[in-house]
């Protein structure tokens, strides 16, 4: 799998890079500022971008502005965002083109390197990966419509706006994959949301439904 | 203007003419009472006290004219200098205090010239209307006939009955005249005052060299605070996590050829513990320069942090340009610290952010619809906003009936800078 990856910190793109081929990928460009990063990524077109928010010059959110510029080139482009910091702000600016292929992870997830290249993986696979903090934060706002849901009901909800599979959520539940689909079900009905078979259309219902 | 305006704003400066009169009066016994204090001083030392208590009812009567003076139009500082600290009253530094004052000075030489434009142009103010009224009444009419001489306006004497009717519409000419004329007559009388009342130009730069120390030595302390609170949090938090980490894995180390199995267990904690350290870290900088403000500025941190809380928050900025930085930061702890009162003090149920810029103005307005009731001493929260914008010469007000809603008002003096690269983006 071909990946472009910028980053500006040395040490990090050095390690992600280490990180990446060890499990298979191919870094085709690596680069460490903003202006850089879109031409780079309309000429590899790669199967996976892996964006750090803030890069030079400006040390804003280039990055993210990159990204978003590239999937407005190239829809569906798989881009990974990585960042210091979550926002549910920049949430919801990645996933307003509904296109899917977008993750949106805190740095800090690459420690649990199993974890980090399934993600990558999955965005690869036009899914998507949003950071638990994103969700969380999400969902401890405004809780007058969420709170008609189960405990359970709300942990299925956040594992599933995460991007996390029927079976990856049942998994880590310790319950069956029948009692997910139950779960979602019920949860669908409850938000008033039309059902969906595709992971990745469920994920953008439920953060839009989060967002709105 | 419409015209219901023109004659509520006009009636209220007859209003004022009325009190003027009165007021004026009362500078003449203070005039004398200044006079008989100032004499009294070298007898029996009674002056000691009585100048000062004097001084104090001027001083009064000043603030009451500067405050009659805003309401017009024309906003006047109080000019005093502030009072010496372990001065008592009746003791000689108290007197020289206000005795040396020089504003003490020019309060007095205004008294005897201002009671008369007082009594002038509120006399002037209240002779249009009340003639005007008279006409209209038809009150001349009246006398004419039991007199056989009398006239008014224009025509005099009246001869004829018609002529006699003839004031009413003369008297409504007139009243509009003099109910015209009292808002111009009051704001001659506030622009009088001024010259006398307002600081001089040293007074004002004294009184500016005054609230600079003070607010300079508030910036100062609220930043050693802020760095000890730092200091400690680091040295506490991911420094101490930082120190275990390197033991853990050192331990690691050691083992991984014996017991591979005890030292994978080692490495997993190290993990978490690095993972950790890192959100002690990521809420440290929120607090210190939250990153999103870098990024985005003051519009996109403040959508960012009405995402962020459990009540709903509608965001409505107009910001051509981007804040100096240290501006950006102060203006956005500020709302941070309304909307955090909002939702935890006030119960509200939905909240609303304003953010505008009037060219040299930056106004910040967070409003709530919770129970209100809030008060501006009582919160360490609120005092906290006050110091933050005092540092830019900014300001608070708020307001907070009982019962809500409550609307805090900031404004900071500030210039916009570069123009905004970043897109925005809808209500969060």
């Amino acid at each position: 799998m071909r990946v472009v990856l910028a980053e500006d910190l040395a040490l990090l793109r050095d390690g992600l890079t280490r990180l990446l081929e060890a499990f298979d990928f191919q870094v085709v460009a690596a680069v460490d500022n903003g202006p850089s990063l879109l031409p780079a990524l309309l000429e590899h077109r790669p199967d996976v971008a892996v964006v750090d928010v803030r890069l030079p010059p400006t040390f804003t959110d280039e990055g993210l502005q990159a990204a978003i510029e590239a999937r407005q080139k190239v829809p569906g482009m798989p881009v990974l965002v990585l960042s210091q910091h979550v926002e549910p702000l920049y949430a919801r600016e990645l996933l307003t083109d509904r296109a899917g292929g977008v993750g949106y992870l805190l740095k800090d997830r690459v420690a649990n390197v199993a974890q980090f290249v399934d993600a990558v993986r999955r965005v690869a696979g036009g899914g998507t990966a949003m950071d638990p903090e994103v969700v969380s934060q999400l969902l401890a706002r405004h809780s007058s419509p969420l709170s008609g849901l189960t405990t359970r009901e709300r942990e299925v909800l956040s594992l599933m706006a995460e991007g996390r599979s029927n079976g990856a959520i049942a998994t880590k539940l310790f319950v069956g994959e029948k009692a997910v689909s139950k779960h979602i079900s019920s949860i669908f009905t409850k938000l008033d949301l039309p059902p969906s078979d595709d992971d990745h259309r469920r994920v953008l219902a439920v953060l839009t439904y989060l967002n709105a | 203007m419409d015209s219901r305006d023109w004659i509520r704003d006009g009636a209220r400066a007859v209003a004022g003419g009325l009190l003027a009169v009165p007021l004026a009066v009362v500078n003449i016994p203070l005039f004398v009472l200044f006079a008989v204090g100032l004499v009294l001083t070298p007898v029996l030392g009674i002056g000691l006290l009585a100048l000062p208590l004097v001084t104090m009812l001027i001083r009064a009567r000043a603030d009451l004219a500067r405050r009659l003076a805003a309401g017009r139009g024309v906003p006047i500082s109080r000019p005093y200098r502030p009072r010496p600290d372990g001065v008592v009253l009746g003791g000689l530094r108290y007197y020289q205090w206000l005795i040396t004052d020089p504003a003490t000075w020019r309060d007095v030489a205004w008294l005897l010239p201002g009671a008369v434009a007082g009594l002038v142009l509120g006399m002037l103010s209240l002779a249009l209307p009340v003639y005007g009224f008279e006409g209209i009444l038809l009150i001349p009419l009246w006398i004419w006939l039991g007199t056989d001489s009398y006239g008014y306006g224009m025509i005099w004497p009246i001869e004829t009955v018609g002529e006699g009717f003839l004031s009413l519409p003369q008297g409504a000419v007139i009243l509009s005249i003099g109910v015209a004329a009292a808002p111009y007559l009051r704001r001659f009388d506030a622009l009088f005052s001024r010259l006398f009342l307002a600081p001089t130009r040293a007074a004002e730069l004294r009184l500016r060299v005054s609230q600079l120390t003070v607010t300079r030595a508030d910036t100062v302390d609220a930043q050693a605070a802020e760095l000890r609170r730092i200091e400690r949090d680091l040295h506490d938090g991911a420094q101490a996590r930082l120190v275990a980490l390197g033991m853990t894995i050192g331990l690691a180390e050691e083992i991984v050829d014996a017991d591979p199995v005890t030292a994978r267990k080692l490495l997993a904690e190290a993990r978490e513990s690095s993972s950790a350290a890192l959100v002690e870290l990521r809420h440290l900088v929120r607090g210190i320069h939250p990153p999103v403000l870098a990024e985005r500025g003051l519009e996109g941190a403040v959508r960012a942090l009405a995402m962020a809380l459990p009540i709903p928050v509608t965001v409505t900025t107009e910001l051509p340009g981007r804040l100096d930085t240290p501006v950006e930061s102060a203006a956005y702890f500020a709302v941070a610290e309304a909307l955090a009162n909002a939702v935890r003090h006030g119960a509200a149920g939905n909240g609303a952010v304003e953010l505008w810029h009037t060219g040299r103005t930056l106004v910040m307005r967070v409003s709530d619809d919770g129970r209100g009731g809030a008060d501006p001493s009582g919160g360490t929260g609120l005092r906290g906003i006050e110091r933050r914008l005092a540092a830019f010469d900014g300001t608070m007000s708020l307001s907070s009936p009982p019962g809500g809603p409550t609307v805090v008002t900031m404004e900071l003096p500030c210039a916009l800078s570069s123009p905004k690269t970043s897109p925005s983006s809808g209500t969060g």
